[in-house]
């Protein structure tokens, strides 16, 4: 089991690090991997420089922080999908789907229009949006638990009227802010990566840190959850300590990435659901590997969204819900079997 | 030893079912059945004996030890729960469900340690399913998965099991089976047996003793040919009832009458 671990980490690893040059090699201007990776490797080696400051500028400038953004958003997406489909016992939930991206995109709405928008309260946004995802959780959660159970019917139309909801609010919010700041409120909508300063990203790092330690210590009680809160409390488990640790996590990392990228759909769908088909359903992999998978994926799917179409650049939400409403309506036909325990 | 001792035990439901009064006690390596009508609390008492549900007023000790004063894991290490409906919402195999088991056993991150890997080994090889290992629990048939819940539980090393129906929706042939393996695990585990069933012919036919319950409290309780009589059935089911005895084995045989 460890070494099944250290194995699958290693070659995702492997993965996301190709990922990441294939990303910073191409674009409007194509630069050969080999001159990316010396660019990146210059920063600690001392190589020749065999390369034009151009390209050091395309590479290390432009690329790389939307590139890291990448990363940061779909791992923390992806891990938010694993963890609330544990304790959904519902391989459909997603923070999009739940309604949970929207909490978080409203709660950052709320951060700039209290007047954390500029300067250094912009530090604070991605704890405004996991505020704002806790509460999202923590409603489609009660509006769609029945006796302690989570059937997919209500969950679905829980997360659908809680999105709706805040969707309108921010809406509402948005028609009040100055017009100098709607421009940037418009992003939250959407779903899109935009070139962040270093510090924001240090700051969302740090959230999506917490939230994987705290996901990943509650592993294996998540799997006993598989079997129903009953079993699970007749294992030993304290289900309503791990609901509650999963609920603030993933509000957490959601709230984090959704402050810097707004609402992408469906990563948190599709990633855990291919890392399952790969490696089974157990949690102590499923976990790791899907943030590690989740990163590669956002990373891959961004390259395509500015390139695609180049010089016009689609949202990388707009792709992943390309993608995704499929693989949900095919998960939606296939998987559900009448409701889980 | 006691195994069980459950004194005044009271309960109440939101809806208003209720367990009131109930105090017995189960010796070690004991196999008590519980019987009763509908509604009568005994998957009430199995829940309060695994605290899952924690009693209004009563007192529960395990071998000697308030059940109250126990951790979860403590609980769990020394009773296991054979749950009457069993379903996994994702695509976990047979050995991954029964290594779940060893949860209360578990440190850290819980990795499997050699010891958990001989437990659940052990108990795959006791309850026949070790060919089973590999398979997913919506390919078994009904006998093969209630025997896989059943490793399940002893890959906790209890000392005491509590089944909940563990032969509902079984045909004759796999109710035996079942009952086979738990004379068996009574037998060479030593371990103390609470099952609950609406089947009066097996109940009575495994367990040393009887308790019958109606509406939340303790009718009758006794050894089984003191509790199967056609009186305090009939008192406690409320329709006739007729009782024989196999004339090949020995055993009593009841059947409701029209």
């Amino acid at each position: 089991m460890r070494r099944r671990l250290l194995g699958v980490m290693a070659v995702l690893t492997a993965g996301l690090a190709a990922a990441v040059v294939l990303a910073l090699s191409v674009g409007t201007v194509g630069i050969g991997w080999v001159q990316t990776m010396a660019i990146l490797g210059a920063n600690v080696l001392p190589l020749p420089v065999f390369w034009t400051e151009a390209e050091e500028t395309i590479v290390l400038t432009l690329r790389l922080p939307r590139v890291l953004l990448a990363v940061v958003v779909g791992s923390a997406l992806s891990l938010a999908g694993a963890g609330f489909q544990a304790i959904s016992r519902n391989p459909l939930a997603d923070p999009a789907v739940l309604g949970v991206s929207s909490g978080a995109a409203f709660g950052v709405v709320m951060g700039v229009f209290t007047g954390f928008g500029a300067g250094a309260g912009v530090l604070l946004l991605p704890l405004f949006g996991a505020a704002g995802a806790l509460v999202a959780a923590v409603t489609v959660y009660g509006i769609a638990s029945i006796e302690g159970r989570l059937p997919i019917q209500t969950l679905l139309l829980a997360g659908v009227v809680v999105s709706l909801f805040f969707s309108s609010a921010i809406m509402v919010a948005s028609a009040l802010i100055r017009a100098e700041e709607l421009r940037g409120i418009v992003f939250y909508l959407i779903g899109q990566l935009r070139l962040t300063d270093y510090p924001t990203l240090g700051v969302v790092v740090g959230c999506l840190l917490v939230g994987t330690g705290l996901i990943y210590l509650q592993a294996l009680p998540l799997n006993l959850l598989a079997a129903g809160e009953e079993a699970a409390a007749q294992l030993g488990a304290e289900p309503e300590r791990v609901k509650r640790i999963i609920f603030v996590a993933c509000s957490l990392v959601t709230g984090a990435a959704v402050s810097v990228s707004g609402s992408v759909a469906f990563v948190g769908l599709m990633v855990p659901h291919a890392v399952r088909l790969c490696l089974g359903p157990d949690n102590r992999l499923v976990i790791p590997a899907s943030l590690l998978a989740g990163a590669m994926f956002l990373v891959l799917t961004d390259t395509l969204a500015r390139t695609v179409a180049a010089p016009v650049e689609i949202p990388v939400g707009a792709v992943t819900s390309f993608l995704g409403a499929p693989v949900f309506a095919y998960l939606l036909r296939t998987r559900y079997r009448g409701v889980y325990p | 030893m006691k195994a069980v001792e459950v004194h005044d035990l009271a309960f109440r439901y939101r809806n208003g079912r209720v367990l009131d009064g109930i105090s017995f006690v189960v010796e070690a390596g004991e196999v008590l059945g519980v019987i009763g009508p509908n509604s009568a609390g005994k998957t009430t008492l199995l829940r309060l004996l695994s605290r899952v549900l924690v009693p209004e007023t009563g007192k529960i000790t395990l071998f000697g030890r308030d059940l109250d004063a126990l951790s979860k894991r403590e609980v769990a290490r020394t009773v296991a729960v054979v749950p009457q409906e069993f379903q996994v919402a994702f695509p976990f195999t047979v050995g991954q469900v029964v290594a779940m088991g060893r949860y209360p056993h578990a440190r850290g991150i819980g990795f499997e340690t050699g010891e958990d890997r001989r437990a659940a080994e052990q108990a795959l090889e006791e309850t026949g399913t070790r060919h089973l290992a590999g398979k997913y629990l919506d390919q078994l048939s009904g006998g093969e998965k209630q025997r896989v819940v059943i490793a399940r539980a002893l890959a906790q090393e209890p000392r005491i099991l509590l089944l909940d129906e563990p032969m509902a929706h079984l045909d004759f042939n796999h109710q035996m089976e079942i009952l086979r393996l738990l004379r068996r695990l009574k037998a060479e585990r030593g371990l103390t047996i609470i099952l609950v069933s609406h089947d009066l012919n097996a109940a009575a036919g495994c367990s040393d003793r009887l308790l019958l319950l109606k509406g939340g409290t303790v009718l009758t309780a006794g050894r089984p040919e003191e509790v199967m009589r056609a009186e305090i059935l009939e008192s406690a089911y409320g329709c006739p009832i007729w009782i024989g005895t196999d004339p090949q084995t020995g055993m009593i045989r009841i059947l409701p009458r029209p």
